[in-house]
């Protein structure tokens, strides 16, 4: 049963016995100070393929200018859900989205919204790096031109770049083929892309699983540097990186109906991160971040 | 073949009175292994053996009488073509009497290359989108698969069959010309440039068109900036080949240019000529002379096919290396 | 730390649209916006259907030329083998029987030449050997038709083609199939040098098709102690027997259509004649030489000629694709 976050009153004290129940708990998301209008805020989405559904009445919000990390087991539906977030899942053709998710209030599911202008404002960067075959400058510059920049294109270039961390590096081969670039650099050079377009918020899905350690490292220091400006939210299967690295976390998990064996995934917690790790309300997510499951 | 002798008897060595080395006959054929024979003294039936050799030499026959041609044509036409190849066969026409030495086979290759040009410019675009169409848009449609279908079907139409149809469509009303030509190479490449176009748009990853949407692309913008240029060489191979196609066809032009000894680049109302159709006619000339000609123009025609071929291939291996 | 400028200050709740004013000075909106997407969708779809549209265009202008002389005619069209144009008796029994019997011949020679060829590359090469001799019979199918017409009435018919229609008049003669006098140019010369032609692609699909048998069945027969040729024939011909059949009918498909070549050297002789080595004709044939010469009814002839023609080459064309299909879903 799920109750609207924004009614129900902070928990004071975490309950003694941990729920395992299906049922969603409530998950106050406290205001900040500022009372700040969240950047996402999702209300009873359930995503189908087909027939089959992948994502149940999921309700969060996601706040600006932080790192908001969604985790959970490996199929759990953590990159459906994130795709959710700038409709990229209507790329297969059977999928299906109910619920509402609101981007500063609006509805971006709503009839009469063009995908494509969302995909504009929401900027993703995915797991394998994935520049276009062409070279460094072109790859930031393309956004920009297909959205009709009118701005400078080599200062917005330069800025980008520097943004996420690549400028120093490629400053000089700006011609040079995207390709020959390290798996690192590539994927600094598609948040570069992605910073171009000028997003206020990123979506990263499993941004780092595909890079080595020291890239993984430069690429949280970057994400800790951006939150300054954009609201990040990462999805990742690596929990030390979430803990790492973000401010709130989103626990997902997958429920089977032992009746049809159909899975689907459910949000179990969403709170700030040291709580989850540290003091997680429900025993799913306690097993899932000691480490009983992975 | 040494490693492929005889396994020894599978009762170890029950029946070896059976099998002891020198004896043929027994259960097993050839010389098996027992205990007290040397492996070395064993051999599978020699029947096998000879079946084996005799089948393998009759593979290799097959294979030198099937390069011999091969040889014996690029030997020839370069050695024939060669002797009447000069500069004043590369630039002027054929001559009035075809029994005449000198003049060349000009015309044949201008209008060759205004009716394989012409055909090109008009299938490529339309071959490209109808590609895209396949592969972006009617994915599993029951349009696509029919499109796909008779692309299939349309590549093993006899080109004759095709010179008739634009003869009946087009030179019955308008008369013989470049442009009938044209039209007759365009319907057989056109569906060669849509089924190899589409081989390579399906090899285009996944992930670079969700990078290109994901920056807020819309899809036309996205075939337009990414995905062809993305399958851009592996496009070019394709169309080279259907080039190089076009260039030797014969039978479509007999019905369409006719075919004619001036050298002129009229677009219709008038017959052209082309370099196949040049050489159908010396290999039909009882002339000498005209027959010299016709091997001159057999070796360009052929430098022509060969190099789009091979710059084809150049290309996709280039391609491939590159990522 | 430097803010985009579409990055709110802090603390201030927004309305959704102001990061989009903001950014709308330096961004253009998109005019054209959704109807270029559904534009570019229906042109795509257009140059798709051009081709359904064209070949239903070409069957449909072709039969309705040829329909006075196929209705004149009746089946006689194809079961006479009366040909005279100028007296308007239009049988066509010989042009059908000579595609066909030039294609059997054809047939005959390069089937197993290209098996023998493929299993040479898959089986039997040494590694350094494969790319160049597969090269080497790739180019034969790049060579056009008219080249291999050329070679073949210059080169081909007095070094190979007479003499051994000679041989086989003389030694074979009794024989009706074999009855002289012999003539280079007949079925058997058109026949000799469609073989060459289509070997190439026979060979080249039945390479692919070898080529997909496992290579632990191959050692699975080897353990057991076959020889290289036990194996072949044990393992990869059964394996590839779908898609030599397949191979050999679209190979069968570009046999019957094609033109010069054959013109060159099947004979030019309009009439049914049970010995290979004698002249014949073929439907393609036939077309290519008479048509610039032809009028009225004769062309709408050789057009209903080209019809009959095309519906047998679509006809083995399909089944050679629906056989090859169902052997790759295997």
């Amino acid at each position: 049963m799920n109750v609207d976050i924004h009614k129900t009153a902070p928990q004071l004290a975490p309950p003694l016995a941990l729920p395992t129940t299906s049922q969603t708990i409530p998950q106050p998301v406290p205001r900040g100070a500022d009372g700040e209008q969240p950047v996402f805020a999702v209300h009873d989405l359930n995503m189908h393929y087909g027939k089959n559904l992948a994502l149940k009445d999921v309700t969060m919000d996601i706040r600006p200018r932080r790192i908001t990390a969604i985790i959970g087991p490996s199929g759990c539906g953590k990159s459906t859900l994130i795709r959710c977030f700038n409709r990229m899942n209507e790329l297969i053709p059977s999928a299906r989205v109910s619920g509402e998710v609101l981007y500063h209030g609006e509805n971006i599911y709503a009839p009469g919204v063009d995908p494509v202008v969302v995909r504009r404002h929401i900027g993703m960067v995915f797991q394998r790096p994935n520049p276009f075959p062409k070279s460094i400058y072109e790859n930031v510059a393309f956004g920009a031109k297909i959205n009709g920049y009118k701005g400078d294109m080599d200062e917005l270039v330069e800025r980008s770049l520097r943004r996420a961390a690549l400028w120093d590096e490629v400053k000089n081969q700006l011609k040079k083929s995207a390709l020959d670039l390290s798996g690192g650099q590539q994927q600094r050079l598609c948040i570069a892309r992605a910073i171009a377009v000028e997003p206020d918020v990123i979506l990263m899905d499993e941004p780092a699983s595909a890079l080595d350690p020291i890239a993984t490292v430069r690429i949280e220091d970057l994400m800790q540097e951006l939150k300054q400006d954009y609201s990040i939210v990462i999805v990742t299967h690596n929990m030390q990186q979430a803990a790492r690295v973000s401010d709130e976390t989103a626990f997902l998990y997958t429920e089977v109906d032992e009746a049809t064996s159909a899975r689907w995934g459910i949000l179990v917690e969403f709170g700030e991160t040291s709580q989850i790790f540290t003091r997680p309300r429900d025993k799913r997510t306690e097993d899932y971040v000691s480490g009983r499951f992975g | 073949m040494s490693w492929a002798e005889d396994l020894p008897p599978l009762d170890g060595g029950a029946s070896a009175p059976d099998t002891q080395a020198g004896h043929a006959g027994g259960r097993w054929s050839g010389r098996c292994w027992a205990p007290g024979v040397s492996l070395r003294d064993c051999r599978p039936a020699r029947r096998r053996v000879w079946r084996n050799r005799r089948n393998a030499t009759l593979i290799v026959l097959a294979v030198v009488l099937t390069l011999i041609p091969v040889a014996m044509i690029l030997y020839q036409i370069t050695s024939k073509g060669i002797q009447t190849m000069d500069w004043e066969f590369l630039t002027s026409s054929q001559p009035f009497s075809l029994r005449r030495t000198g003049g060349g086979f000009l015309n044949g290759l201008i209008g060759t290359a205004i009716m394989v040009g012409l055909a090109t410019l008009v299938s490529v675009p339309l071959g490209i989108l109808g590609a895209v169409y396949l592969v972006e848009y009617g994915k599993g449609n029951w349009l696509a698969k029919l499109i796909r279908f008779f692309s299939d079907v349309m590549t093993g139409v006899p080109s004759i069959f095709v010179g008739l149809f634009v003869y009946t469509a087009l030179v019955v009303q308008f008369g013989f010309g470049a442009l009938m030509g044209a039209a007759s190479l365009m319907i057989i490449m056109m569906p060669i440039v849509v089924r190899s176009t589409e081989e390579m748009l399906k090899l285009v990853p996944h992930e670079l068109k969700d990078a290109s949407y994901a920056l807020g692309a819309a899809k036309w913008q996205t075939v337009l900036r990414v995905i062809l240029p993305s399958a851009a060489p592996g496009i070019t191979t394709g169309v080279m080949l259907a080039v190089a196609r076009a260039a030797g066809e014969t039978a479509p032009l007999l019905l369409t240019a006719l075919g004619s000894i001036q050298l002129t680049a009229k677009l219709w109302g008038a017959p052209i000529q082309a370099l196949p159709l040049a050489i159908f006619d010396g290999a039909r000339n009882p002339f000498a002379a005209g027959q010299a000609r016709a091997w001159a123009g057999a070796l360009e025609l052929l430098l022509i096919v060969l190099v789009f071929t091979i710059m084809a291939r150049v290309v996709a291996s280039r391609s491939r290396i590159s990522r | 730390m430097r803010s985009g400028p579409s990055s709110p200050p802090a603390g201030v709740s927004l309305p959704g649209s102001s990061a989009e004013t903001v950014a709308a000075r330096l961004w253009q909106r998109k005019g054209v916006g959704r109807r270029a997407d559904s534009l570019f969708a229906i042109l795509a779809g257009l140059c798709g259907v051009l081709v359904l549209l064209v070949l239903a265009y070409m069957v449909i202008s072709t039969t309705g030329t040829a329909l006075p002389v196929f209705r004149s005619q009746g089946i006689s069209f194809i079961t006479s083998s009366d040909w005279q144009p100028s007296a308007g008796r239009f049988g066509t029994l010989a042009f059908i029987y000579g595609t066909i019997i030039t294609s059997v011949i054809a047939l005959i020679i390069a089937v197993p030449l290209s098996v023998g060829v493929a299993l040479f590359l898959t089986e039997y090469a040494p590694k350094r050997l494969r790319t160049p001799i597969g090269y080497a019979v790739d180019l034969l199918a790049a060579v056009p038709s008219v080249i291999y017409g050329l070679w073949g009435v210059f080169v081909l018919l007095p070094l190979f083609l007479q003499p051994s229609a000679d041989f086989l008049a003389e030694y074979l003669g009794f024989m009706p199939i074999f009855k002289g006098p012999a003539s280079g140019l007949s079925y058997f010369g058109a026949g000799v040098i469609l073989a060459i032609m289509i070997t190439p692609i026979i060979s080249s699909l039945t390479r692919e098709v070898f080529s997909t048998v496992p290579t632990a069945d191959r050692h699975a027969a080897y353990a057991l102690g076959a020889t290289r040729w036990e194996m072949v024939r044990q393992v990869v011909l059964p394996r590839g027997r779908a898609g030599i059949v397949g191979a050999t009918m679209l190979g069968l498909g570009r046999a019957l259509g094609e033109t010069i070549a054959v013109a060159l050297l099947v004979g030019s002789a309009a009439k049914v004649d049970p010995s290979i080595v004698r002249p014949g004709y073929t439907m393609a044939a036939v077309i290519a030489n008479t048509f610039p010469e032809a009028t009225g009814e004769h062309i709408r002839a050789l057009v209903g000629i080209g019809v009959v023609l095309f519906v047998m080459t679509v006809i083995i064309n399909m089944a050679a694709r629906a056989i090859v299909w169902r052997f790759n879903r295997i």
